[in-house]
């Protein structure tokens, strides 16, 4: 709830334009798995900069704690311990939390009007105060972010830090991580900067590093340098090519619009067969056999 | 007021609450689940209290209606069996819609496109409610590939079913003399004779 | 550090080895990124563990704990093998050429002159062969049998990479990998920096390890360079400025040491420790000792201390033998000790062998806890359950807890792994009645000084003598202490080339510890601090980071010992001739135009000693060269070799598998009752090694909640092949075991774990965590130094945490 009006580029439960007199640049974050050391940090950082405060857990036998997302824990970090060539063990780390879609799946799928915005910078925000609840969000991200609080029934995930991010900071995971494994900037010049780490991870013998932006979402606004981008399931089921579901499109799609013309279609009908056909009335001998 | 005492009794108060019980909750859900399908629709959500109490009250309106609908459903089984009358009867609907019922088979107490709404209407509700559970994040969360297949499915039953019901309302309104059945539960001989001619048979075979 | 931590930055290679930088130095680690991003540096993992550091390596190679000596005496051989060493550097700027003593020998593990009772050598025979004139015999063409080159060469000729697999377990394909990325270092182009941490220091044979790193380093001629060093990661935030000024038992302030209980005459003592050059031409800086002992006497005594009395000579005390962390618990343990000040001190937890911490701590009549936070110790005599199962009615000792503050809470300066005196501001007001460390000690102080004038007592000389001169002698101020520290003039200092001229006049803040003086005409707390605070002001609280010649050597950003200076031995980074190395990384070089040292950096050397003279770059040694062959300075040898830990999963040291004396450091000093204690392979097959975790500071930090909600509860570290045989999957609560006692905790089931093949038999490794305990917010847990062995360092008694043996057996419930 940073960003002004004007800054808003979409709107979810919204039939008619944005205003679009601010054409924002649009900004990034990329995540460098390459130089991720899983330090939580970022873990941190975002609690303490959102005021969140998850349970006190257990360990469940690996590194990773939270173990999942929760409406306290907006990001967190996911270790998997894979040997893609043999012999040569690769802890990757990657850490988890909203993409910020070009093409938002939760916003896509949220009926309330204003729940969620993208802003003109990209940034896909949650207005709690317009959240109903649904979980509509969950239902529509194609990476499983949104998390439904039982305290208070809303649904919460990362705000790319929205409120620093519009008072000229960087996200606070992005502040304190430690390696610079996270930076912020224009997406333009993470995509650049992306570009430099991945010769440089090619020249290290990582044949197929790449950079994750997938088009099948429009691109993201949290992008990720990794070492394998042929096979982004390495990284703690990492989607390969996701998008939008087709069955939510279907949903938020083309079923609106059908659904709205049959009925209108039926009430005409009713209508016209009425006016042109009359009442099915009791006919006068029926009435008079019955007399 | 005395009503014509040789008016037939069509439903029993009994009957007739049980629909009302169906019907008010389906206008509820219907409209709040209009108001949650599509941003035209969000104005219905006033009616509720707001979005999240639209959002609140959906699903236990729905577990009201599938309670009622299952009560009624059962009551009015054994009468909507299709027969191969009914079937007679639908293939000459056309017919029927232009108004001209003069060849139309014989009817019991229900005729072959009410039951054929009945059964449409059960296979929506059957949906609607296996659907629905799997969208009610407050109390059940399953996984996200099936909430996505039961949002269309609740989506796309309950299209069909607002369909089917707005069908069964206007045939009420177009067939004179029908709403009172489910008013006050009587119909009168004529309208019995003319609309379900072999219940009317029935009905006063002793009188 | 040598170096520096923004000078890693620099580097051509890492060298992560006895540490995990990225999990325990997370923000230091971003200088390995910036090497890795900008001068395409490789990063080297060498660790029983594929660790956080490992996760981001360019090659990882996997090493029994405790084998390291082996590891890098292997690669030392390597490298004298393959040729692959920096010619210039090793023949101008080390000891290779130096002619060692003919009594000096080697057999069979053990160095001459050992006493296997006593477990002590007699070094007189580690010394190097002098002429008339007195100083060292060399020969430049290091083919004197008899030169440290020879000797060294033939003592690591052992060290085949066969021998290093069979010892450390490491795949000869492996190490030969890592000993050929190194070896390209040897470039006088090309640097690699060594960074290490407690993974090195807590051993047995701890500070042999890190001597062997600090050989390579020489050999490859990478010590003094930038991006080069032996980079010690501190573990706490002051622990440098702990040992800086002198708080461990046996040192005073700025490495100058407490005299032994022979040394009762002050000009021997002195005498002792201003060493003439062995070499000619040499600056041999400790010569200058008097000036930073008398100063520092000056700084302590004031006026008491006089040129009559020895400046107080005698009333510091005599040591009979160290006094470290294990003596101290021994003795407790013994019942000579009453009392017991804890300042910032969690000895419960931190100590090895709990059940021995715990049973000395309860013979003491009363313990004194400083400390932000309630810590174990405050609580050792607390029944916790199966945490710490004690019965309080048999403990009689009586404990004060006096709350202090936390760093956050008082302003002050920390100095940090890369010698940097960081001023910091206070950002929040102290809890509850929590007094600053200072009130506290200066309140015990004021009142024994009151009970001292009293009633007299034994020796009250030093207590009421003692300079107190604050401006609340009840709280003094940090800047009050850190003026001290820095020094002042008490009486003019004069120019010693021209008399008349005064340096620095009475009453002002020096310069640094040039200007100091054995005459008690200056005053200062510790001398390589000198000058941290002069009348330019608090050079510590500087914060400017220009970087004008664009390699991290921030001169104006803080205050750096010695003398602001970042890069230790940096005129080594310039050939006899006085240029650079690598021009591009230039430190700095002579100017002949105007006579003098000059560049980057503050020089490490005489500013106007031309290179003709011949000057040695390391001017702290009385040699002016390094040092491979260590002479009398170490416990267990002037050449590192390999022992194994005293709890050894092999029976024997492969080296010298049919001398039980050099099975474990010969030198190792084990107390008596202790013998006992230690557990053998059949009983506790596996390795375990402890470590800490980036999610947790030590045993503070289980406090928070932050912290306790990323990383909640005890764990411990089990290699897939070991859980299969065990039957144990990730999440089962398991018992690991040590001759000491046992701790149970989930299991993390990992494939960063590998068994290695040691001597011919497979050797598992069980990972163990430290942070828990049954204090704070995280799940409580069992202490882990519950398990560790009580035996040190031979040189400095830094306890074996690193290498000990333990059973592990899966438990049906969790308990």
């Amino acid at each position: 709830m940073a960003l002004q009006s004007l800054d808003i580029a979409a709107r979810s439960a919204t039939t008619t334009p944005p205003p679009s007199v601010r054409q924002g640049l649009e900004v990034a974050k990329l995540i460098d798995i390459s130089k991720c050391i899983g330090c939580k940090a970022c873990q941190v950082a975002c609690m303490e900069w959102n005021d969140l405060r998850d349970e006190v857990g257990i360990n469940h036998g690996v590194y990773d704690n939270p173990m999942d997302l929760t409406d306290q824990s907006w990001t967190v970090m996911r270790f998997s311990e894979v040997e893609v060539q043999e012999g040569r063990l690769e802890w990757l780390i990657r850490k988890d939390g909203c993409m910020h879609c070009v093409d938002p799946g939760c916003l896509k799928a949220c009926p309330a009007p204003g729940a969620i915005v993208k802003y003109a910078n990209g940034i896909v925000d949650f207005h709690e105060e317009n959240c109903i609840g649904c979980g509509y969000c969950i239902t529509g991200c194609p990476f499983d972010i949104p998390r439904l609080s039982q305290k208070d029934g809303k649904a919460y995930k990362c705000t790319l830090c929205s409120d620093r991010v519009s008072v000229g900071l960087e996200p606070a995971c992005v502040k304190t991580c430690p390696t610079g494994a996270i930076t912020y900037g224009a997406k333009e010049d993470m995509v650049e900067a992306a570009g430099f780490r991945v010769r440089d991870l090619k020249e290290r013998g990582y044949e197929n590093a790449g950079l994750y932006d997938p088009p099948g979402v429009g691109g993201t606004h949290v992008m990720y340098v990794l070492q394998h981008a042929d096979q982004p399931g390495l990284y703690s089921n990492l989607p390969k090519d996701p998008q939008i579901d087709p069955l939510v499109s279907v949903w938020k799609g083309i079923a609106t619009p059908l659904a709205i013309a049959a009925f209108a279609a039926v009430s005409l009908a009713g209508l016209f067969h009425y006016i042109t056909k009359g009442p099915n009335e009791v006919s006068k001998e029926t009435e008079k056999e019955v007399e | 007021m005395q009503r014509d005492p040789r008016d037939l009794v069509r439903y029993t108060p009994s009957e007739r609450l049980n629909h009302w019980v169906v019907g008010i909750s389906f206008i509820l859900l219907g409209l709040s689940g209009l108001a949650l399908f599509h941003p035209a629709f969000w104005p219905f959500t006033m009616l509720f209290g707001g979005g999240t109490w639209t959002r609140i009250i959906h699903p236990y309106l729905g577990v009201l209606m599938a309670v009622a609908y299952v009560a009624m459903f059962i009551r009015f089984s054994r009468l909507n069996m299709m027969s191969r009358t009914d079937w007679e009867w639908i293939k000459r609907i056309r017919e029927m819609v232009d108004g001209d019922d003069h060849n139309m088979p014989e009817q019991g107490k229900y005729n072959g496109g009410q039951k054929l709404l009945y059964w449409l209407l059960f296979w929506c509700m059957l949906l609607l409610i296996l659907s629905g559970v799997a969208l009610w994040r407050t109390w059940f969360s399953f996984p996200v590939e099936l909430v996505r297949l039961a949002a269309v499915i609740h989506a796309a039953s309950a299209a069909v079913m607002i369909g089917l019901i707005m069908v069964h309302v206007y045939a009420a309104i177009w067939t004179k003399g029908t709403i009172r059945a489910m008013w006050y539960g009587t119909v009168t001989r004529a309208w019995a004779k003319q609309h379900h001619r072999a219940w009317y048979r029935e009905a006063t075979k002793d009188g | 550090m040598t170096n520096h931590w923004v000078d890693i930055k620099n580097t051509d290679l890492v060298l992560i080895m006895g540490g995990n930088a990225a999990e325990a130095h997370p923000c230091g680690f971003k200088w390995v990124t910036e090497a890795k991003a900008h001068r395409k540096a490789r990063l080297i993992v060498v660790d029983p563990r594929f660790t956080r550091s490992a996760a981001v390596s360019d090659y990882y190679a996997p090493i029994r704990a405790g084998s390291d000596i082996a590891f890098l005496g292997g690669l030392i051989n390597y490298l004298l093998t393959e040729d692959k060493i920096q010619h210039q550097y090793v023949r101008d700027y080390t000891d290779m050429s130096y002619l060692v003593k003919d009594e000096f020998g080697f057999e069979d593990g053990i160095f001459s002159g050992y006493d296997p009772e006593k477990r002590k050598y007699d070094k007189s025979t580690w010394g190097y062969q002098t002429g008339p004139d007195g100083f060292v015999l060399a020969d430049p063409t290091l083919q004197n049998p008899r030169c440290v080159y020879q000797l060294m060469k033939a003592h690591y000729s052992r060290y085949t990479p066969e021998m290093v697999e069979r010892i450390c377990g490491t795949p000869k394909d492996a190490f030969l990998k890592v000993c050929g990325m190194i070896a390209e270092t040897s470039a006088p182009d090309r640097t690699m920096t060594i960074m290490y941490a407690l993974g090195w220091t807590q051993h047995s044979q701890g500070s042999q390890m890190i001597r062997t790193g600090a050989m390579v380093q020489l050999l490859l001629g990478n010590i003094g360079v930038a991006g080069g060093g032996m980079n010690a990661l501190r573990g706490h935030s002051n622990i440098q400025g702990l040992t800086d000024l002198g708080l461990l038992s046996n040192l005073l302030p700025g490495y100058m040491t407490l005299p032994g209980e022979a040394e009762q005459d002050f000009p021997a003592y002195l005498a002792k420790r201003s060493p003439k050059p062995l070499r000619p031409g040499q600056l041999s800086y400790w010569q200058n000792y008097p000036k930073f002992f008398v100063s520092t006497m000056k700084a302590w005594y004031g006026d008491a201390a006089t040129a009559e009395n020895n400046w107080c000579y005698d009333w510091l005390p005599k040591l009979d033998k160290t006094h470290d962390i294990l003596q101290v618990f021994e003795d407790m343990s013994n019942g000579k000790v009453h009392g017991y000040i804890c300042q910032g001190f969690n000895p419960l937890a931190s100590a090895p062998c709990k059940v021995k911490v715990s049973g000395s701590l309860s013979k003491l009549k009363y313990l004194v806890i400083i400390d932000p936070l309630a810590t174990e110790t405050s609580e050792f005599w607390q029944d916790h359950g199966e945490y710490n199962d004690v019965d309080p009615t048999k403990i009689q000792t009586e404990v004060f807890r006096l709350p202090s503050t936390c760093f956050a809470e008082e302003d002050g300066s920390l100095v940090n792994s890369g010698r940097w005196l960081q001023w910091h501001w206070k950002g929040a007001e102290p809890p509850g009645e929590a007094l600053n460390d200072q009130e506290i000690v200066a309140g015990i102080f004021l009142k024994l000084k009151a009970l001292y004038k009293k009633d007299g007592g034994a020796f009250p000389d030093p207590i009421l003598n003692l300079t107190w001169k604050h401006r609340q002698p009840a709280n003094p101020s940090p800047e009050e202490l850190a003026k001290e520290f820095s020094g002042r003039a008490i009486k003019d200092v004069l120019d010693p080339k021209d008399p008349t001229k005064v340096l620095v006049k009475a009453g002002e803040q020096l310069n640094g510890f040039a200007e100091l003086r054995d005459d008690g005409s200056t005053a200062c707390g510790c001398w390589i601090f000198a000058g941290a605070w002069s009348e330019k002001g608090n050079l510590m609280a500087r914060r400017d980071n220009a970087d004008p010649y664009g390699i991290g050597q921030t001169l104006n950003w803080s205050f750096a010992w010695p003398a602001n200076r970042r890069v230790l031995y940096n005129r080594a980074s310039c050939d006899t001739e006085g240029k650079p190395y690598d021009p591009n990384r230039k430190l700095v070089g002579w100017d002949a135009s105007s006579g003098k040292w000059g560049g980057s950096d503050i020089p490490d050397f005489k500013v106007d000693s031309s290179p003709s003279d011949g000057m040695g770059p390391f001017i702290m040694n009385p040699e002016g060269v390094a040092r491979f062959f260590a002479r009398d300075m170490m416990a267990e040898g002037p050449f590192p070799e390999h022992y194994e830990p005293l709890e050894s999963p092999i029976a024997t040291n492969p080296l010298h598998p049919d001398n039980p004396k050099a099975r474990f450091n010969p030198a190792a000093r084990v107390f008596k009752g202790d013998w006992a204690s230690m557990g053998e392979a059949d009983q506790y097959p596996y390795v375990a090694t402890t470590y800490r975790l980036t999610e947790h500071f030590h045993y503070w930090t289980k406090h928070v909640r932050l912290s306790a909600i990323v990383q909640p509860e005890q764990f411990v570290e089990i290699g897939e092949e070991l859980a299969a045989a065990k039957g144990i999957k990730a999440g089962d609560p398991v018992r690991v075991r040590s001759k000491r006692g046992f701790i149970v905790a989930v299991a993390v089931v990992t494939k960063r774990l590998k068994t290695l093949e040691v001597d011919g038999k497979p050797v598992h490794t069980v990972g163990i965590p430290i942070h828990w305990g049954f204090k704070g917010v995280a799940r409580n847990g069992f202490i882990t130094n519950t398990l560790t062995p009580f035996v040190g360092d031979a040189n400095t008694q830094t306890p074996e945490f690193k290498a000990f043996l333990v059973d592990v057996e899966k438990l049906p419930v969790k308990v």
